[in-house]
């Protein structure tokens, strides 16, 4: 994984409202505030994890910054071959066109494959669509990308369902890689694998990473693993960031209050090792209604007056080390203890 | 103590008779569920978790699945008393005495939270529907006060509104919590909980795992806990059996387990996550290759295409069979039993 010191992506302020719509004349009643404010970069061959509790908005992140969804508000751009792309002033053949550059693998191997499609036309398929690629040149990329995601050549005729789930997976990656895209937004890619494929799939994307100069958004719930391949890692509360930081640092050094709790109720694969959990009381802020302040201050322990009133900016506590809370430099917070119990 | 065991499944064996050919989903599986503890299975997605659970209450779709061999013994007794153990296995699916078991004395939480509720119905209806379909006792009356306990008991925020919500209406996790607690509503001597936090993200999960282990604490429920999360397994089980196609190959007490794996595949299993309390590895250690097709499942040891300790003229060759390698801990590999008692035995025609 060479990080290289160039900027491949900036996401400015993104905003991403769904109207809550009632009644027969559908009229809005008010908005879910999915993603509400994120900024973040990431750099040419880095990954930045992503992580938060269920409904945070992480899919909704990435779906914004592969132009899924059209966002509220808010600028992406992207920085190609020393020119700089902004997504909101592309016009629509220009952004069509774009779309090659960024592209997504999906959590669930099993519905996002079309059952009646063989391999060699479901990875075909973005070539054709977008009039990269036709015939035996097709049908030779296609080769060698079933190659690099670890499949043979004599799968390509058959269906997804006479795939095992991580090999499915392998095609979903295989799909998403054949254009070449620059960014990769990887939402929950293992989630659904269990664990020997899960990791076989890892060091897959990390492999390719490498061989095909890729960068990554990786989005997940197993702290683990988005350790094992993010350079850094970005907490979202809410629609909001929280903290972001170098992996190791975020981990072993949290300094936001709902990153400590997240750490800490990480299971762990040692039945003698009693963890001082700390539990997370109460329920996620609704969206729709977030609270006033913080938005995390109503789940809290280290909650303060001003937590209530006013909202805590992302700032730069150290080099490279982003967090959003009043106390941020004040608070000794718990993260993980690599010294701690020694592995059989 | 004379009935300490709850559950008791001998050689128990489920297949599919497709087209195809036949999945042996489950090929002679035996363990014991005792009152109180937890049994935490893992292994290889299709190795037949589900299936093995589902034999348990006899909901296996038939056909194509029949329970061809074995026995599911159910100790209803408690220490003193000398009744007789039902057979789940010779119970007819559609009777009355599996259906006053199912959600009873024995409730599952399944692996798709979809299937448990219906769409058309509120929670609530459905969870009170349960209580009074099993607790006699039980007025009409009270029975939404009881649903409404038991959503408030898994965590959930205004248990007294979302009583009255539609499965739709609520998040995953929130979905799955409302399954556990149906699923409890009626003091379960075992509860069977397949994947049941694997749509949950961490903090939930925490909070799903503490409230079955204090549930288990005050009630002397049993639970068989299928997953594929290890670090889950090393929290809640007592005991564990690790699956590889339709077969236990390794059992043993948890904490044996994780600190002397023997099985190549177990030891594959628990090298291969990664440690958030270690120093991070530049690569994850994978076992390589997949599990083989059901219809091509490698001669002698299921294991033996992708065990890195293969013995070719061995492990080839006949099934090893599952052996105590030590108190209370079992293994089938031939690097912990004789090659020759197994071969004898395939030659007698098993
Ligand atoms: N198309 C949509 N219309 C309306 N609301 C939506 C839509 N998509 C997402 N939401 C809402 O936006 C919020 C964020 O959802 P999102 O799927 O981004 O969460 P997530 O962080 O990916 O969660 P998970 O970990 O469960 O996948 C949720 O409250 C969700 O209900
Ligand atoms: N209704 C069915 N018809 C045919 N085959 C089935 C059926 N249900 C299960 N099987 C087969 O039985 C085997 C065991 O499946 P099972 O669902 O028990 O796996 P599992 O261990 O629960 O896997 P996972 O971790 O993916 O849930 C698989 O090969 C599966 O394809
Ligand atoms: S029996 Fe042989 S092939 Fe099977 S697990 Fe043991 S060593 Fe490996
Ligand atoms: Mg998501
Ligand atoms: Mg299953």
């Amino acid at each position: 994984m060479a990080v290289e010191n160039e900027l491949l992506l900036e996401v400015n302020d993104l905003k991403m409202y769904f109207p809550i719509q009632k009644g027969l004349m559908k009229r809005t009643t008010g908005y879910v505030k999915a993603v509400d404010g994120v900024s973040l970069s990431i750099k040419r061959g880095e990954t930045l994890g992503l992580v938060g509790e269920s409904g945070c908005g992480k899919t909704t992140t990435g779906r914004c910054i592969v132009r899924v969804y059209r966002p509220t508000g808010g600028e992406i751009i992207f920085h190609i071959d020393d020119e700089e792309v902004n997504l909101n002033r592309l016009e629509r053949q220009e952004l069509k066109a774009f779309r090659r550059n960024m592209q997504m693998i999906f959590q669930d191997p099993f519905s996002s494959l079309n059952p009646r499609m063989t391999v060699l036309e479901l990875v075909g398929e973005p070539l054709l669509a977008h009039g990269i690629a036709r015939g035996q040149e097709l049908e030779d990329r296609v080769a060698e990308m079933v190659n690099a995601v670890g499949l043979r050549v004599e799968h390509l005729p058959r269906y997804p369902h006479s795939f095992s789930g991580g090999q499915r997976q392998r095609i979903g990656i295989a799909r998403a890689l054949v254009q070449r895209p620059k960014l990769v937004v990887c939402d929950e890619p293992v989630s659904a694998l269990d664990v020997s494929v899960q990791s076989q799939v890892v060091n897959l994307l990390q492999d390719l990473q490498s061989e095909l100069d890729l960068t990554y958004l990786f989005v997940a719930h197993d702290m683990s693993v988005v350790r094992q391949v993010s350079n850094r890692i970005a907490v979202m509360y809410v629609g909001k960031l929280v903290e972001v930081a170098e992996s190791e640092e975020l981990l072993r050094n949290p300094k936001h209050p709902y990153s400590e709790t997240l750490l800490s109720a990480v299971p762990r694969p040692y039945p003698h090792h009693a963890m001082q959990r700390l539990s997370l009381e109460g329920e996620p802020a609704d969206p729709a209604n977030a609270p006033p302040g913080c938005v995390f201050h109503p789940r809290c322990r280290y909650m303060e007056e001003i937590c209530q009133t006013d909202v805590p900016a992302l700032t730069e506590l150290s080099p490279g080390h982003h967090v959003a809370c009043h106390f941020a430099d004040q608070l000794q917070l718990q993260g993980i203890d690599s010294a701690s119990p020694s592995g059989s | 103590m004379a009935h300490d065991t709850l559950l008791e499944i001998r050689d128990l064996m489920t297949h599919f008779h497709l087209q195809e050919g036949i999945v042996r989903a489950v090929d002679g599986v035996s363990f014991e569920i005792r009152r109180g503890r937890t049994l935490g299975i893992i292994g290889e997605s299709g190795c037949g978790k589900s299936v093995t659970a589902n034999s348990i209450l006899r909901l296996v779709p038939s056909p194509p699945g029949n329970i061809v061999n074995g026995r599911i013994l159910l100790h209803r007794g408690d220490d003193s008393s000398d009744q007789e153990p039902v057979d789940l296995a010779r119970l007819d699916p559609r009777g009355a005495e599996i259906r006053s078991i199912r959600g009873a004395e024995i409730s599952m939480v399944f692996q798709e939270p979809m299937t448990s509720f219906g769409p058309m119905h509120t929670i609530g209806n459905q969870i009170m529907e349960s209580i009074l379909l099993h607790q006699s006792d039980v007025a009409a009356s009270d029975a939404r006060e009881l649903a409404i306990e038991n959503l408030r008991r898994v965590g959930i925020p205004r248990a007294e509104q979302i009583v009255d919500a539609y499965p739709h209406q609520l998040s995953g996790g929130m979905r799955q919590r409302a399954m556990i607690a149906m699923a409890l509503s009626c003091s379960p001597r075992l509860l069977i909980a397949d994947e049941p936090t694997t749509a949950l993200d961490v903090t939930i999960q925490a909070q799903i795992l503490e409230l079955l282990t204090a549930l288990q604490e005050e009630f002397g429920m049993a639970v068989m806990f299928i997953t594929h999360n290890l670090g889950v397994i090393a929290e809640v089980a007592d005991e564990v059996a690790v699956m590889y196609l339709g077969r236990i190959v390794e059992q043993s007490d948890v904490n044996e387990l994780f600190d002397n794996p023997q099985h190549p595949y177990t030891q594959g299993l628990l090298n291969s996550i990664p440690h958030i309390d270690e120093e991070k590895l530049p690569r994850l250690r994978a076992i390589e290759g997949v599990v083989p097709d059901p219809y091509e499942i490698p001669r002698g040891c299921a294991f033996s295409d992708r065990c890195p300790s293969f013995m070719p003229g061995t492990c080839d060759r006949a099934m090893p069979g599952l052996d105590e390698t030590g108190p209370g801990h079992r293994v089938r590999c031939f690097l912990f039993s004789e090659f020759e008692d197994e071969l004898t035995e395939v030659a007698d025609g098993r």
